[in-house]
């Protein structure tokens, strides 16, 4: 087995005409950002620009009688306030894009609040004036009447259907979807061994320093729009955007510039996106909307919040044989484009990297008075692992089986690749894990982190405090959900080539990931190289970044358009120094005649001479290539993920002392990219887990409104975090190998955490089943355990 | 009694005179009034720490000053570590050890890190966590910031030596 | 989030301060550090019709020694001069310890000493240390000037006894015991936040390490910092065994009334902060033994 990984405290390395791949480059991009002059689409200026500020419904659940926009129209500087009465014909619902299960498409939101506000945060009007400052007085000034409607925030209570969100519907049940893998209900007969449990995770989400905002500018002459800010999905986006002011596609120009953040939050459609290009087009000036923190916390998707009941039916000896799921997802008020995501996917792959023929879960989407949910980071994944760790946990100990055997027990083994799960998702072929070797990302990791001398401590009191490990293995998809993604790569004559992704970049490094695939494939040095993204003008359609598929897919698609531009260029070099390109080749941006002392011709000069003369190339002076990737298929990462806790019992304070997290991503094109992936996506999962929740209270009121009250991690709150990369198992489904990083790091942080907490508080019979761990929380575990502790 | 008034002050060495409103912020007025747009907009409560900017050589949250407050004020923004395109060792140290991703916090981060270091030439490791947990990331974890600016501090201790 | 508008003064003179305070009244609100009532501003919670600027004044940021030997600190005085001051460490190492607890260093740049006790957060470190050491406040108001002490100063949450008009100018600490013990601590969701439930206490021994003398505040326990009237009872006099210091636990988690909020319920706070003051009690008493200062 040739194993390559590299542990995370690494130092960068520059060997040039060496291969990039695989090298931790510094990113080439960073100039810009340490010197402040990135531009974040809050830094955009046009002339005459004006200012949006949207005025957000205050009630969780009431009738509008009527809204008065007379006094604010009347202060200085204030334009226009623009209701749901000002969209007449263009007022349609934020649509869905994917998971569109029957029954979501009744709860979809519309632009700006019309009879009825359904959250606290429903945007209800949009004031444009000169300045940010005037447009929010003016949100000051404008008056609704509402009428007060009781409000449903619990699933349960949702699901009694005494409080409906729509009349018409009947039912807060907006959909709910099954997946059935083998006889579950003969694995549950037969078992010889069989827990049921009921587990919760909070909610919570992504939080990324820059807020959402967008800069819309008309241009009344040409009828054309551009729009800044957009990112994730430009071309997909500009298409719904161009539908929605029915204009034609080409007239409008999404560009996405410097992106503060995503983590799945940004970047779907939400009312704003075409509120803003919307009032641009109606006043024939830039509109500017930048969402405060404020806003942001109540309006941008919400994630992760839903309920499982979890049954597992085993043989005694640990062999799991089925797994029945009941799933509630916490859906919010509106279906947002995710559709039914979220939940769908937490019963995706709740059966994890283990052996489980028979599975069968039934997923419940609700609506409740609440911000509508969305993709965070992993999303389904953070909460299935959840689940399904803490029940492997609980099952060790009835059990009396060690908690790691019993994973090594039940871990698909490489000799099973590929394994097909079975259908999982709606409206998609067969989960199958295509490649990996699970029990070695899994010694890896024990081994790594001394965990034979931590169990030692299990549930010992060292110091004051209890110590303890846990331990979650998981599974991750990435790539695939959209099917392909495209690149266009263009050489200049003056050692200059252009590279055109499909897809955005939110602070990932993909403009240096992409130059390295690119010139090892196309055979120049990385200088040469500038990658270009989120225009929807100048790069080809594409789909978008998220599920970590932007290596996977794009990168795909650079490395197939540079192979193929390097076979253009060979050729060219033939014709023009008369032989065969097979006796050619491109190394260094340099064209050398195989088996001869010939020196070397520059790639500059065929290129010149091409692009001048138009009589090579078939006549076609441009050197370019276009190529997609196209893949339906997903390519799963993997791996464990470990932690050592230590609580203070009478406080309910937890301190994270050691956290690592081992992934196999197939082939890291910069491990230096890939740790700070995984370190950072850790470090929100440990933040995740311990300290962010969005709480709201009976009347609908969130009460985690700022980050004051909003807890998100600070540089005193985690450990230094481990990072193991591991190459054991490249991809089998794209030219790369790669597997996409960028998730795994948080998928095990709830189930790692609680796992080990679970261990240390062994003494007060303390088993997580419900997230957050907060000190109030365990605290409370520790009361209740306590009760029935033996002295 | 009034809604405007005129503000004289130094940014990154340059006198400005300017009318401003009262209630404009010291973060917008950099911004907007300056077009210095590296101080950035995390959160307007004083909580994130990517508006930090250096007042009077101190670290401050600019959202949580009034631009009218900086009458008569030296300050210094992120634009003024670079000296033209010779970056400053912590700017380099950054690149270095990856301490950002998608940049948003950096200006706030590097600006924490510039009035903690002439505080503290030499700090542990512990000493770089705590001084920059008022500073919220999202992207790298922390990890790597603190790397950078232990690097830096060697590199600003290397050079002040290699002055002498 | 932009603030509503307002009208600003920026006064020089104490007595350019006093008149806008007499004139404007409740409808002024005095800008210190500005790192409490900006975020309010921010967010339109507070949206004054006038702002009175006191960061003008001079002669408000001293720290100096009084004649006993106590502290007198201007009411301007920024957090991070206390912090930085070689006399506090000297003379007060419970305000020294206090110090890195409030904040961050970027808030302590800009925070005041006279505002973070004026804003009066029940769950802040310099409250309840005013009133662990019984400090006095100097208010003045034109024509007038008066001396409130710590017990009389906080009324509740986040009111105090300064009523319109009046400006808090300095703030007298009392003489250090030299050989007192003490501690503080406090229990946040994150290191920086206000606690969610601490304590601040000093104390006397004789020489046989019985208690003479002790003084106990706990804070983020209600409205107000809460001094532990029970301490003397349970303590005083006696050697400081472990029944003892359960007992102060207890008596602790009996006597105060905490509130619940989301981070905290008021069970949480009454549990641990009777754990807190034990703990408290016993590395007050371990710090001076060990003969440690500071």
């Amino acid at each position: 087995m040739a194993s390559k990984s590299t542990r995370n405290n690494m130092e960068a390395q520059n060997r040039p005409g060496n291969g990039y791949v695989g090298r931790p480059l510094k990113r080439r991009e960073d100039f810009r950002f340490i010197t402040g002059r990135a531009t974040y689409v809050d830094d955009i200026k046009l002339p005459n620009m004006l200012h949006g500020a949207v005025l957000r419904s205050p009630r969780a659940h009431a009738r509008i009688r009527s809204i008065d926009t007379t006094e604010a129209l009347k202060l200085p500087g204030v334009i226009r306030v623009f209701t749901f009465r000002d969209l007449g014909v263009l007022a349609v619902p934020v649509p869905i894009r994917m998971y569109h299960l029957p029954g979501l498409e009744a709860h979809l939101q519309p632009l700006l609040a019309h009879e009825k506000v359904r959250y606290v945060g429903e945007p209800v009007a949009l004031a444009v004036a000169k300045s940010r400052y005037l447009a929010e007085d003016a949100l000051d000034a404008i008056e609704v009447e509402y009428e007060d409607l009781p409000a449903v925030i619990d699933v349960y209570e949702a699901l009694k259907d005494q409080v409906l969100l729509r009349e018409e519907t009947r039912t807060n049940r907006a959909a709910a979807h099954e997946i059935s893998i083998g006889d579950v209900d003969r694995a549950f007969q037969e078992a010889e061994y069989t827990r049921s449990e009921e587990f919760r995770v909070h909610r919570f989400t992504g939080n990324p320093m820059e807020t959402r905002g967008l800069v819309a500018a008309f241009d009344r002459g040409k009828g054309e729009l551009t729009v800044w800010g957009v990112t994730k999905l430009p071309h997909l986006n500009r298409q719904t955007i161009a539908n929605f002011l029915k204009m034609r596609e080409h007239k409008l120009h999404f560009i996405e510039n410097d992106v503060g953040g995503g983590f799945g939050i940004r970047g779907e459609l939400y009312p704003e996106d075409f509120l803003i290009p919307f009032a641009a087009v109606n006043l024939g000036q830039p509109v500017k909307w930048i969402e405060d923190r404020r806003e942001h916390l109540m309006a941008a998707n919400h994630s992760r919040e839903n309920r499982c009941r979890l049954e597992l039916a085993a043989r005694k000896d640990g062999t799991i044989l089925g797994l029945r799921a009941t799933i509630y997802g916490d859906m919010g008020a509106y279906v947002r484009t995710h559709g039914g995501l979220v939940p769908c996917s937490t019963a995706a792959l709740l059966t994890g990297p283990y052996r489980i023929p028979n599975y069968r879960a039934k997923i419940h989407l609700v609506v409740t008075n609440k911000t509508g949910l969305g993709t965070f980071r992993a999303p389904g994944r953070y909460e299935s692992c959840f689940y399904r760790e803490r029940m492997l946990d609980l099952m060790a100990q009835d059990l009396d089986i060690d908690p790691v055997e019993l994973r090594f027990k039940n871990l698909i083994r490489p000799e099973e690749m590929p394994y097909e799960v079975g259908v999982t998702r709606p409206g998609s072929g067969p989960t199958i894990f295509d490649s990996g070797d699970y029990p070695s990302a899994l010694r890896r990791g024990l081994a790594e982190f001394e965990y034979d001398k931590l169990r030692l401590l299990q549930g010992r009191l060292v110091d004051g405090r209890y110590h303890g490990t846990g331990i979650a293995c998981f599974v991750k998809n990435t790539g695939g959900l959209e099917p392909y993604e495209g690149a266009r790569i263009v050489i200049g004559d003056r050692n200059d080539v252009a590279v055109y992704l499909s897809i955005s970049v939110l602070g990932q490094g993909h403009e240096t990931a992409m130059a390295q695939i690119c010139a090892d494939a196309l055979g120049v040095p990385i200088e040469w190289i500038t990658v270009f993204h989120g225009n929807t003008d100048i790069t080809p359609f594409g789909w978008g970044t998220f599920a970590s598929r932007g290596t996977v897919m794009c990168g795909s698609a650079v490395h197939l358009a540079a192979q193929k531009l390097k076979q253009k260029l060979l050729k060219a070099g033939a014709e023009r120094l008369d032989t065969d390109p097979s006796s050619l080749d491109l190394n260094d941006g340099k064209i050398f005649r195989l088996n001869t002392e010939a020196p070397p011709v520059e790639l500059s000069e065929i290129v010149s001479q091409v692009r001048h003369s138009g009589n090579f190339n078939e006549g076609f002076p441009e050197l370019a290539e276009t190529a997609y990737f196209h893949s339906s298929q997903m390519t799963y990462s993997y791996g464990v993920h470990l932690a050592h806790v230590a609580v203070d019992a009478e406080t309910g304070m937890m301190e994270v002392l050691k956290y690592l997290v081992v992934e196999d991503i197939g082939r890291a094109i910069n491990p230096l990219m890939i740790h700070g992936q995984t370190v950072g996506s850790a470090v929100q999962g440990i933040g995740g887990t311990m300290l962010e929740e969005l709480i709201y209270d009976d009347n609908g009121q969130l009460l985690t409104g700022t980050l004051m009250d909003y807890l998100l991690p600070t540089s005193r709150d985690v450990p230094d975090i481990g990072s193991v990369i591991l190459e054991e198992k490249p991809s089998p489904l794209n030219p790369l190998g790669v597997k996409g990083a960028g998730e795994g790091g948080i998928v095990g942080t709830g189930a790692a955490l609680a796992n080990a907490l679970s261990h240390a508080l062994a003494d007060y019979a303390v088993q997580v089943k419900t997230l957050p761990l907060t000190p109030e929380r365990i605290r409370a575990w520790i009361r209740d355990g306590s009760a029935s502790k033996k002295t | 009694m009034s809604r405007k008034q005129t503000i004289k002050l130094t940014v990154n060495g340059r006198a400005f005179e300017r009318l401003v409103e009262v209630r404009m912020t010291l973060a917008d007025f950099i911004r907007q009034e300056l077009d210095l747009t590296g101080t950035h907009l995390g959160c307007e409560h004083g909580v994130c720490g990517a508006c930090t900017v250096l007042f009077n050589g101190e670290a401050v949250r600019s959202c949580l000053i009034l631009a009218v407050q900086a009458d008569g004020a030296s300050l210094h923004t992120v634009e003024s570590l670079a000296d033209g395109d010779e970056l400053h060792p912590l700017q380099r140290a950054f690149q270095d050890h990856h301490a950002l991703q998608c940049g948003f916090c950096t200006p706030g981060f590097l600006m924490t890190a510039r009035a903690f270091l002439k505080d503290k030439p030499l700090p542990t490791r512990e000493e770089v966590r705590e001084a920059i947990s008022g500073n919220l990331c999202r992207c790298t974890g922390y990890q790597p910031i603190i790397d950078a600016i232990l690097q830096a501090a060697q590199d600003l201790r290397g050079l002040k030596e290699h002055a002498k | 989030m932009k603030p509503a508008s307002f009208d600003y003064f920026a006064p020089t003179t104490l007595d350019e301060t006093l008149e806008l305070l007499h004139e404007y009244g409740d409808e002024a609100k005095i800008l210190a550090g500005g790192q409490s009532l900006m975020p309010l501003m921010n967010l339109r919670l507070a949206r004054p019709k006038i702002i009175v600027d006191i960061n003008r004044l001079s002669g408000f940021d001293q720290i100096a020694s009084t004649a006993d030997g106590g502290l007198v600190i201007g009411a301007l005085t920024r957090l991070r001069a206390v912090e930085k001051s070689a006399l506090v460490r000297e003379q007060n190492p419970l305000l020294a310890a206090a110090m890195p607890l409030i904040g961050h260093f970027q808030i302590r740049n800009r925070g005041t000493v006279g505002g973070s006790l004026a804003h009066a957060d029940p769950a802040a470190e310099l409250p309840a240390l005013a009133v662990l050491l019984g400090c006095e406040f100097s208010l003045a108001r034109t024509g007038g000037a008066r001396v409130v002490t710590a017990a009389d100063f906080f009324l509740g949450y986040m009111a105090t006894a300064i009523e319109p008009g009046e400006l808090l100018t300095e703030i007298r600490f009392p003489t250090w015991r030299p050989g007192a013990a003490w501690a503080m601590d406090e229990i946040a969701r994150r290191k920086g936040d206000f606690a969610l439930v601490g304590v601040a206490l000093n104390a006397e021994l004789d020489g046989t390490a019985n208690l003479r003398d002790v003084a106990i505040v706990m804070f983020g326990v209600g409205g107000k910092p809460h001094r532990i009237e029970s301490a003397d009872s349970i303590l005083k006099g006696r050697r400081v065994e472990p029944a003892v210091l359960r007992a102060l636990g207890q008596a602790v988690a009996e006597e105060v009334e905490p509130d619940s909020d989301i981070h905290a319920s008021a069970e949480y706070r009454k549990e641990v902060g009777g754990v807190l003051a034990r703990r408290a009690l016993e590395s007050a008493l371990a710090r001076s033994k060990n003969g440690v200062k500071h």
